[in-house]
């Protein structure tokens, strides 16, 4: 398997070419278009009451925010739980530090062979790329994965990593790089061509990794959703199950699961259910005839400290992966998740990349939004996304409030001609006199406006003033 | 997104404060005037402010909330008689309503002054419907048109309700949906600036969608997507323009539909 191509973050300026390039391809924006109009009116559909909705979000936030409060004794709580059940729980500060547990973890086994659930936190920490580095092949188990894996991509949604791609593109690519396949385009067909090749592998692999979708404090449980049952196949068929997930998918009480489990899945697939629900509790134990002989979790950091750090970009971490926001989000329907070149694309994207690679690398991410407030209407845990938005964009731009601590690339942003255009603007708008001198002034020599007017005439005629502002209008109205 | 639940409206006020807007005051003073007529019309006195500049929206929006604040609290400080503050664009309305109790929460005084200023901010629209209760008597011919609702305005004010309400009233306008009606016409503020390439694509799409529904005209209650939109169109060479949506219900209720 080829997992050499990386797909790091990118640059604020490859950013915009990437969107661009995005915006100008026809195929990818309708296949988006069309994806995410299927899955908005797949949700839609599952919250036809909307006060009822409402209660739900409601208590799905309390729940998060609950279990956010009580961060550190929960994961301490965990950790104790899951220790008694059996499971061996490991502390990574970064992804190096993850990836490195996962390495040695396999290599105490002397693993050829890896087979992955679908875990984001996996590719935040570029996971595969470790394995491959150790020689260990880390095989994707859940189809989109597969296929995108196959074709040395990354995912470009949370939930549906090839939702960019055709039944075409994936005929070919099957036909090309599956050993044995034939060109299909039946969908049925294709999935077929894949589950053959993974049946196989599952049983060889000496290890499964899997993400971790609710982690239980009270009962050390870690619950798994998925619709193709690869990631039971993960974490019951190799003798070594090794669950990854950051920090921040706790919870105390078994009860707090349903309420949050059920918003997911609708607003995610627009699902009442998945087809699996695991609940896993620890290894086999003696007697019992399946799962694995061991069992490790992996809790990761990675850059969540920092927005847990404070109060308001705390909400980030409230995040339960459903991926609305970026189903919703009028940038992401036309760019895709590719051009964001993080991990998580769209809104979400955007204000959790800045804790975990730095305001330097991703400064321009929390600029790439219209502040519609699609993603804060629909998210299910009311993450106030394009308050925080504001708020990135606002440290990118500043050294850090007093009495609050520097984030990572604080200030990345910071230009004195932007400050200086400001501080003009401020200056002219607090001083009424002058402004309505500024307005006389636009609206008598308006034949001179810029043609060019940066970005706004690249699409859009310049803009003109009027012959005579409402000021002035108002005030001859007065006369009268 | 009021959390305070559904808004009480107070009776019909005889005096009203207009605030006009930066962008209608430079880009469409028309749409200003118009507003100031249907509230006159309603036996409303009007006092638009001569200090008034901008609600300070842009560089909130941007990341600058030192200059933001310093601007919100020159306007703050504007209307000191308890009347309606009439604001015809849901966006700067959405500003004075709801973020300027937040730019102003370390100031106890200030905070107390912006929260009262924020319970009588109306949106043109709103105001009309649910305080003056307009009845308005259409005089135009028959019309077939499409409504575009800022983001802002439909997610902080209710504005796309108020304006269908409007509409309905006028017996001979077909009001059309458009595909996609809720999503962002890509505007934005300074992010039709920083993102052309995928602002354009926001604001291209807004319009053949507009233009779809066979519409004569589309219409908005926000001035920022209007003239978004109206640019995207004359660069295009598109005779298709929109109106803000005072101007068109002064058209068709005064009799002076052919003015331009």
């Amino acid at each position: 398997m080829n997992n050499s191509q990386q797909l790091n973050f990118v640059p604020a300026s490859e950013f915009k070419q990437r969107a661009s390039v995005a915006v100008a391809d026809a195929h990818l924006r309708k296949s988006f278009r069309g994806a995410m109009d299927f899955l908005i009116s797949k949700r839609a559909g599952q919250f036809p009451n909307p006060e009822a909705l409402e209660r739900q979000r409601s208590l799905a936030e309390h729940i998060r925010k609950y279990s956010l409060a009580r961060l550190p004794e929960l994961l301490e709580q965990l950790e104790h739980k899951l220790t008694d059940n059996g499971v061996q729980v490991h502390w990574a500060e970064d992804g190096e530090e993850a990836c490195a547990i996962i390495v040695g973890i396999a290599q105490r086994h002397s693993t050829k062979l890896m087979v992955k659930g679908k875990s984001m936190v996996s590719e935040e920490v570029e996971l595969n790329h470790a394995m491959a580095a150790a020689g260990i092949d880390a095989l994707e188990s859940d189809m989109g994965e597969y296929i995108v894996q196959l074709d040395g991509e990354k995912p470009s949604h949370i939930i549906m990593p090839a939702i960019h791609k055709t039944k075409e593109q994936i005929a070919r690519l099957f036909a090309d790089k599956v050993p044995g396949a034939g060109y299909t385009e039946s969908v049925d067909e294709l999935i077929g061509i894949g589950r053959a090749v993974l049946r196989e592998k599952f049983m060889n692999a000496e290890v499964g990794l899997s993400g971790v979708n609710f982690a239980v404090a009270e009962t050390g449980t870690l619950c798994l959703v998925e619709n193709e049952g690869n990631g039971r196949m993960c974490t019951t068929v190799p003798d070594v199950h090794i669950a990854i997930t950051g920090i921040e998918k706790v919870v105390e009480k078994l009860e707090h699961v349903p309420p949050l489990f059920g918003l997911l899945t609708r607003s995610a697939t627009g699902q009442a259910i998945t087809t699996y629900f695991n609940m896993i509790s620890g290894p086999r134990k003696p007697g019992e005839k399946d799962g694995p002989g061991e069992m490790h979790l992996v809790l990761v950091d990675n850059g969540r400290t920092q927005a847990y750090g404070d109060e308001q970009l705390r909400s980030t971490l409230q995040c339960i992966r459903c991926g609305a926001c970026m189903n919703h989000c009028p940038v992401y329907t036309r760019i895709g998740g590719h051009a964001y070149g993080t991990t998580y694309p769209g809104p979400i994207g955007e204000i959790i990349s800045p804790h975990m690679l730095g305001l330097n690398a991703t400064h321009v991410l929390p600029t790439a939004s219209s502040l519609c407030g699609a993603c804060g209407e629909v998210c299910p845990v009311r993450i106030p996304i394009p308050e925080l938005l504001v708020r990135l964009r606002e440290e990118a731009q500043h050294d850090a409030r007093p009495g609050h601590a520097a984030l990572r690339g604080q200030g990345a942003a910071k230009s004195r001609l932007v400050d200086a255009i400001w501080s003009g603007w401020a200056a002219l708008y607090t001083r009424p006199a002058l402004y309505r001198a500024f307005g006389w002034l636009a609206t008598r020599f308006r034949a001179l406006t810029p043609p060019m007017q940066g970005g706004w005439t690249v699409s859009r005629t310049p803009m003109k003033p009027a012959a005579r502002t409402l000021h002035e209008l108002m005030a001859a109205r007065k006369k009268r | 997104m009021d959390a305070a639940g559904p808004r009480h409206y107070p009776d019909k006020p005889a005096k009203v404060y207009l605030f006009g807007t930066c962008l209608i005051d430079m880009f469409c003073p028309e749409a200003g005037m118009d507003a100031l007529r249907l509230l006159e019309r309603e036996g409303i006195e009007v006092l638009f402010p001569a200090d008034q500049t901008c609600c300070g929206q842009p560089a909130h929006s941007s990341g600058f909330p030192e200059q933001a604040r310093a601007v919100a609290l020159a306007q703050l400080q504007l209307f000191p008689e308890a009347w309606p503050v009439i604001v015809p664009s849901g966006s700067c309305a959405g500003t004075m309503r709801h973020h300027y109790p937040e730019m102003f929460a370390d100031d106890p005084r200030l905070r107390a002054q912006a929260n009262a200023l924020a319970e009588r901010v109306f949106e043109l629209s709103e105001f009309l419907v649910h305080v003056a209760k307009v009845s308005l008597a259409d005089q135009g011919v028959p019309a077939r048109v499409a409504l575009h609702t800022s983001c802002a305005a439909r997610r902080e004010m209710g504005t796309h309700e108020h304006g269908r309400a409007l509409l309905a009233q006028l017996g001979a306008v077909e009001v059309v949906m458009h595909e996609h009606e809720s999503e962002c016409c890509g505007f934005g503020g300074t992010f039709s600036l920083k993102h052309p390439a995928i602002s354009s694509a926001m604001a291209g799409d807004k319009v053949d969608a507009l233009k779809e529904t066979g519409a004569e005209t589309f219409l908005s209650a926000d001035c920022g997507c209007m003239l978004s939109l109206n640019h995207t169109l004359q660069k295009r060479r598109d005779g298709f323009q929109g109106q803000h949506l005072a101007t068109f219900l002064w058209q068709r209720t005064s009799g002076e539909g052919g003015r331009q």
